[in-house]
């Protein structure tokens, strides 16, 4: 958790991603935001997350997208 | 059929009249049937085209989704028998027959709409480059009409295609409801391109008469008509005068030329939209709304999230997001991350993406030069405002101005003017044009002819320039009451008195004022063509 959270806080160092559970609702990640945090938790995690998972449930938290990243792990 | 002629007019209040009165059960098949009349309107041979896209996405999307049942049943059957690595052949076999099927779908429909919208697109080209290499045979063009609405059922249709696949949600298992998904007639012409899991449920849903939703939705259309036939087409005889010839409307009626054509598109597509929400509302069926007051956007990336919604939604979600978490894309950020360095390596691959997704936007619009360049110069602005970031933020942390009023007020006329000169290339025959018009603006120093009387020769009077000037002005006003909720809301509050007044006052104001007179004519919608 404590990776992702670096990752989130590198791209937005003033959004408190432990705690915002709107990150996409709220619009502070956009598209490109989003497309960075894929391709560092590929880098980070070996996870390849598929377009289906780009939904605001699994991004509009760091807890959700941790959550999508262990259950893709659990599944690889 | 025109949605501002008066077949249309007679053919929707029969619909509104029958829809309530037969047993609710019917109410789909009813809709059915409109749609299918209206598409018949439209030429009775393209009918073929939309039924080819519903039979194929109904075959394609039943047979994915049974082998989603077929694995679910042998894994449960084998549950504890076989080993994660046999679970995981098992799911790539299926996966990659249900990606087969979606495959087959797609190429046979974005096949067929590349035929039709595109093959005389690429037969000009290549007959250019058949007589700049000096060959004297040229390829005879295609005569193919374009059927109503193709780039939009077709791109509907895919979306749901692609989400069954994707399992977001079983396919529909009734043809004839697929059917009145694939061709809802209000959403044909130019939108919104809805999401199977938005629009079922309201679709098939039997409807009681509810006379709220029924006024409000002809309050909207109403005020679609006002936008489409008071503003837009009187505005257009204007926009066509200054665009046909640019050889003489050069400088300051440039400017003037690509304002108003983005007073007019605005109006027109707005108005359109509105005239197909309202529709649905009064049927009870919601649609989604396709326009979030875009020209009080702050930055261009913002505007395109305000703009034509559904449009921008669907590129994001079916082509930006898998080209950008495609395998090979994700290997090549690791390579460049590595070869180019941290910060320009996680970047490049973002922008390749955008590209691909600007110029597949630029081409959805219309088969020319200009409709790609139109879709490389939003590319290029959003790639640019990306990279200026860092001075954006610096700026922001010297000068304490972003909360400014004066601030917000350039951010907006900044985004109208950069998307206002951006839209040119739909305006002007080709490229070279659109740049000279473009440039004139800076290199030609008219601007003291706007003043001595020559905006009277474009086509309107000083009297269409007061009703589009009152036009302004209401479509402003209306846009800042609804920041604070929905101004037909507001309205219902009123008195009796004072709500009765507007809408006689604007049903005279689009039978009196409405653009049918001498000299133009209810025009068709600028989407209608895309």
């Amino acid at each position: 958790m404590e990776a992702l959270l670096e990752i989130l806080e590198e791209l937005h160092p003033d959004v408190d991603f432990e705690n915002c559970e709107t990150l996409i609702d709220d619009k502070i990640l956009d598209s490109f935001d989003i497309i960075t945090v894929i391709s560092e938790i590929n880098a980070e995690y070996d996870i390849a997350i598929p377009a289906e998972e780009i939904i605001p449930e699994n991004f509009n938290s760091a807890k959700a997208l941790y959550a999508l990243i262990t259950r893709l792990s659990d599944d690889e | 059929m025109l949605f501002t002629s008066y077949e249309f007019i007679a053919f929707l209040l029969i619909l509104f009249l029958v829809y309530y009165l037969i047993p609710k059960r019917f109410q789909w098949m009813l809709l059915l049937a409109a749609n299918y009349i209206f598409y018949f309107f439209s030429g009775p041979k393209f009918l073929i085209y939309i039924l080819t896209t519903t039979v194929s996405a109904y075959i394609a999307g039943n047979r994915i989704h049974s082998l989603h049942e077929e694995q679910a049943a042998y894994l449960a059957e084998n549950k504890g028998r076989l080993s994660r690595e046999d679970r995981k052949e098992y799911k790539a076999a299926i996966k990659s027959r249900q990606w087969k099927w979606l495959l087959y779908c797609l190429l046979l429909n974005f096949g067929i709409l590349a035929v039709i919208k595109y093959a005389n697109f690429g037969i000009a080209n290549v007959n250019y480059l058949l007589q700049a290499f000096g060959s004297g045979s040229q390829i005879s063009f295609l005569k193919l009409a374009l059927p109503m609405g193709i780039s939009f059922y077709t791109f509907q249709t895919m979306g749901y295609m692609i989400d069954v696949y994707r399992g977001k949600y079983p396919p529909e298992k009734n043809i004839f409801k697929l059917a009145l998904f694939v061709s809802f007639f209000p959403q044909l012409v130019q939108g919104p391109i809805s999401r199977f899991d938005d629009l079922s449920e309201t679709l098939y849903k039997e409807h009681d008469f509810d006379y709220r939703n029924v006024s409000f939705g002809l309050q909207r259309i109403l005020w679609g008509f006002f936008k489409k036939v008071v503003l837009a087409d009187r505005m257009l005889v204007a926009v066509k005068t200054l665009i046909q010839d640019p050889e003489t409307y050069q400088g300051a009626f440039a400017l003037v030329g690509m304002l108003f054509y983005a007073f007019q598109l605005y109006a027109d597509f707005t108005g359109g939209i509105d005239i197909t929400i309202g529709i649905g509302q009064v049927l009870g069926i919601k649609l989604k709304e396709n326009f979030n007051r875009p020209y009080f956007s702050k930055n261009i990336t913002e505007y395109w999230r305000r703009w034509h919604i559904s449009l921008g939604s669907w590129f994001r979600e079916y082509l930006f997001y898998p080209i950008s978490v495609w395998k090979p894309m994700l290997n090549f950020t690791k390579w460049c991350r590595k070869t180019l360095g941290e910060a320009i390596g996680r970047r490049i691959p973002i922008y390749i993406s955008s590209i691909v997704v600007w110029a597949a936007t630029g081409i959805w619009h219309g088969a020319s030069w200009n409709f790609f360049m139109w879709g490389m110069a939003n590319c290029f602005v959003i790639i640019l405002s990306q990279e200026l970031q860092p001075f954006y933020t610096w700026f922001h942390n010297k000068f304490d101005v972003k909360h400014k009023f004066g601030f917000r007020l350039f951010q907006v006329v900044r985004t109208v003017l950069l998307m206002s000169s951006i839209r040119m290339f739909d305006c002007y025959v080709d490229v070279p044009t659109t740049f000279r018009a473009f440039w004139s603006m800076f290199t030609v120093f008219n601007y003291h002819e706007l003043f001595n009387g020559s905006l009277l020769n474009l086509g309107l009077s000083l009297a269409d320039y007061l009703v589009l000037l009152m036009g302004l002005v209401v479509l402003v006003t209306v846009s800042l009451i609804q920041r604070t909720g929905s101004v037909r809301a507001k309205l219902a509050a009123k008195p009796h008195m004072v709500r009765y007044a507007l809408y006689y006052g604007m049903i005279i104001v689009i039978i009196v004022l409405g653009a049918y007179g001498v000299g133009y004519d209810s025009s068709q919608f600028i989407y209608n063509q895309f």
